[in-house]
């Protein structure tokens, strides 16, 4: 790039509309010819204010709210918001509700991540095949949240204590059947992409993340573990009984944008692994214990984590006696893996810079709240 | 030597020169002088652009690979808008002639207006040396090889006006891509191309196709690596999808379509189309055998036996567009350069060995058929070394993540699990 021909860097705008940002993000990135030099993250242009429009409503009120910060992962996110307010109450959970939480997050996690792994195939070219195939599988998953809940998307599903209504008759049989017809297609995905030359080319290497700025930049999910960093939420602080079940935790080589794909394909293998367990296991009894809903915690402060399909998942409640809390925040997961972004496209090309943007998987609800 | 049943009749529709020439008899005798030569290249225009190209685009490149690629991402496709939306391209047609054609302020309006004339003008030239049949060829010039070859570099112009007059910044990175990745994809094509003038020793694509004719064997398989070269050439010089970084949806939105709307784009869509449907019947000539089919040709009209063989060739394309990611424009220059004219020369030195060794044998038959199957087995085998010469390691990539049992912080490589 550092040829004879001089030329200027100029700017351009990546985003706020265009296809690879997922939503209204933008990178106002400065380009030397092809390769960035300089990028700069602007976002905001989907803040709902969420945090504060919390702060006028109950507790049991809030949890629709939490369906739409990260809307492809909407049951992880009312369980990490529940746990809050449990701690916060102090409200202990019924096992069964505890098994069915632990299903529908991990139920969740496979849908989130066929997105993630099928508009990361989509930013790299693969035009459209990949994220059809794994669309298919998600709308199966979502099938099943549709038959739980009602809702689809923003399910509105956990509730303090426990779950909003227990299983439907249904719901056994679709489980099964996406257990038993999803691993095939990861390994299909896996045949098409991880050992297709043109896709080990444009993503291994590309966005490479140090374990020290991976730590440093207090990145979570697959972005850390695709560093060769070995942490999980539910292995290094269960919750909903996580401790109980067998499963690995995935973590790449070199942490480039290609190990943060197969981290994801290899998280979706255990997700099914941990689904089986949870539904072989699954106790009678109740599903939720009884919770007023004008609930009012005690005073104090609650910080509760659980591991989302893009990381640490944190909801930070503090209640003054009220019937809504004081203070509600959320560390969103999406916001946090994108601070390595300037980092990981600095020196690449424009190309680059997309694949690294997918392999983050963000989720822009999430972002600005 | 005429291997065809079809007699001289006009109404003898297994042969469309039949009618033509009937038409141009009558009319030269009514007609001043000349004038028949005018009206001749308008009814090769209207009967290639209304028997091929329009309905080969409209079916084959929209519909068609709209209804295939639907089916590689396991949906239907377009199957609304008449019988299986056999008329959606139409629906489609329709909808964009109505569209406003925006212009931004503060693009170069003249340039930006004529360049999807540039780019159409080519693409209808083209047709004009094809030979669909044994007497169907339009302009049966002695150089038409070259002659395609020049017509089909050309639309790269209208690409950069395109690019350049719309004053934006992703149309600029588009324009530049192209032109870069022309340059670089040029030479392996005509490379690759020269082999097969090597050994059939004509420059015309109707004597290429009855040279495979009568040694009754395909260039394909004389020339395998000529083919795969011409295949990733010209697929990179059409911007199909595996080599698409000149409109990378994903990257720079558009490229160069970025700020075109309306017929403006639609010309530019069709015509990629046409352009990969010439790629595909040029393909189709010179290495299918054209019109011929091993004696078939006798009894099925071969125009018929033509268009199945590009239509055959242009499904490759829809294929690869359903299947395979981007490279990145480096990677794809390094591709042009590092890997294919390397083979492509490799693959011109053999070719004009054995043309050598062919010619001291006097033609004979039997050595081509011995050709087609060292050719075939040597290319294969260069095609590995050379991918291995220059470092491709499938093996060293990792399918599969490290396991690890328990969150224990950073594992370095090479620790065991």
């Amino acid at each position: 790039m550092t040829g004879v021909i001089k030329s200027e860097p100029f700017v351009i705008n990546i985003g706020p509309q265009h296809p690879s940002t997922h939503g209204v993000f933008r990178i106002r990135a400065t380009v030397d010819g092809e390769k960035v030099i300089d990028a700069e993250m602007v976002m905001g242009y989907l803040h709902r204010s969420m945090e504060k429009l919390a702060e006028e409503r109950t507790y049991t009120q809030n949890i629709p709210f939490t369906d739409r910060t990260d809307y492809l992962s909407s049951m992880s996110n009312n369980l990490g918001y529940c746990l809050a307010a449990e701690k916060l109450a102090g409200i202990e959970v019924p096992a069964r509700g505890d098994a069915i939480r632990v299903i529908m997050a991990e139920l969740q996690r496979l849908a989130s991540h066929c997105m993630a792994v099928g508009a990361f195939a989509n930013d790299t070219g693969a035009w459209q095949t990949p994220i059809m195939w794994t669309l298919r599988e998600r709308e199966k998953i979502l099938d099943i949240f549709e038959v739980t809940s009602g809702a689809r998307l923003t399910c509105n599903y956990m509730r303090i204590g426990g779950v909003a209504f227990d299983l439907r008759p249904p719901f056994e049989p679709m489980v099964r059947k996406v257990l038993t017809e999803l691993p095939p297609v990861i390994e299909e995905i896996e045949q098409l992409l991880s050992g297709n030359e043109i896709f080990v080319s444009r993503t291994r290497g590309i966005g490479v993340l140090s374990p020290e700025l991976a730590t440093n930049a207090s990145l979570s999910g697959p972005m850390l573990r695709g560093s060769g960093i070995a942490w999980d939420i539910r292995k290094a602080d269960p919750y909903c009984g996580y401790d109980q079940y067998d499963f690995d935790i995935p973590i790449g080589y070199r942490g480039d944008s290609y190990d943060r794909f197969i981290v994801r394909l290899e998280e979706m293998r255990q997700s099914v692994k941990i689904v089986e367990q949870a539904l072989d296991g699954l106790p009678s009894g109740p599903f939720c214990t009884e919770v007023p809903l004008a609930l009012r915690p005690p005073k104090g402060e609650a910080y509760a984590r659980i591991e989302s399909p893009r990381g640490e998942l944190g909801y930070y409640l503090v209640s003054d006696e009220g019937p809504s809390p004081y203070r509600f925040h959320i560390r969103p997961p999406s916001f946090i893996n994108l601070s390595a972004l300037k980092e990981m496209t600095v020196g690449g090309t424009v190309a680059d810079a997309i694949v690294v943007l997918g392999s983050i998987d963000i989720v822009v609800g999430e972002i600005d709240r | 030597m005429m291997p065809f049943l079809a007699t001289d009749k006009w109404y003898d529709l297994r042969d469309l020169a039949n009618i033509s020439s009937a038409i141009l008899d009558g009319a030269d005798r009514i007609l001043p002088f000349g004038l028949v030569y005018v009206l001749a290249a308008l009814i090769g225009f209207v009967a290639s652009f209304l028997i091929f190209v329009l309905p080969s685009q409209l079916f084959v490149g929209v519909y068609g690979e709209r209804k295939l690629i639907g089916r590689i991402q396991s949906r239907y496709g377009p199957n609304r808008v008449g019988p299986f939306g056999l008329l959606q391209p139409i629906a489609d047609t329709i909808k964009l002639l109505q569209k406003e054609v925006l212009t931004p302020t503060r693009s170069d309006r003249l340039v930006m207006y004529i360049a999807p004339i540039f780019f159409v003008a080519p693409a209808v030239l083209l047709f004009a040396v094809i030979p669909f049949g044994p007497n169907m060829v339009f302009a049966d010039i002695p150089v038409s090889l070259m002659y395609f070859l020049a017509i089909s570099s050309l639309p790269v112009l209208a690409n950069f006006m395109a690019g350049w007059s719309a004053n934006n910044k992703y149309s600029l990175f588009g324009a530049i891509r192209i032109v870069a990745m022309t340059i670089s994809y040029e030479t392996p094509l005509v490379m690759s191309l020269l082999g097969a003038v090597v050994i059939t020793s004509t420059l015309s694509l109707q004597g290429m196709v009855l040279w495979a004719d009568e040694y009754k064997i395909w260039l394909a398989f004389v020339q395998p690596l000529a083919l795969v070269i011409y295949f990733i050439c010209v697929s990179a010089e059409l911007n199909r999808t595996p080599t698409d970084i000149a409109e990378a949806e994903s990257e720079i939105v558009a490229g160069y379509l970025t700020e075109y709307s309306g017929m403006k784009w639609g010309l530019f869509y069709g015509m990629d189309i046409g352009y990969a449907i010439a790629a595909s019947a040029f393909a189709a000539t010179v290495f299918l055998g054209g019109w011929t089919l091993f004696g078939l040709e006798k009894w099925v009209p071969p125009w018929m036996i033509f268009i199945g063989k590009t239509h055959l060739f242009y499904a490759l394309f829809i294929w690869t567009r359903g299947t395979l990611p981007r490279l990145r424009s480096d990677q794809l220059m390094a591709f042009a350069w590092k890997y294919l004219l390397p083979l492509a020369l490799f693959n011109l030195f053999i070719v004009v060995t054995e043309r050598m060794i062919w010619s001291e044998e006097g033609y004979d038959k039997a050595y081509i058929y011995l050709f087609a199957i060292f050719n075939i087995l040597v290319s294969g085998l260069l095609v590995f070394a050379w991918a291995r010469f220059n470092g491709y390691r499938p093996d060293d990539v990792p399918m599969r993540p490290r396991l690890v049992k328990e969150a224990r912080g950073y594992v370095p490589l090479g620790e065991n699990e």
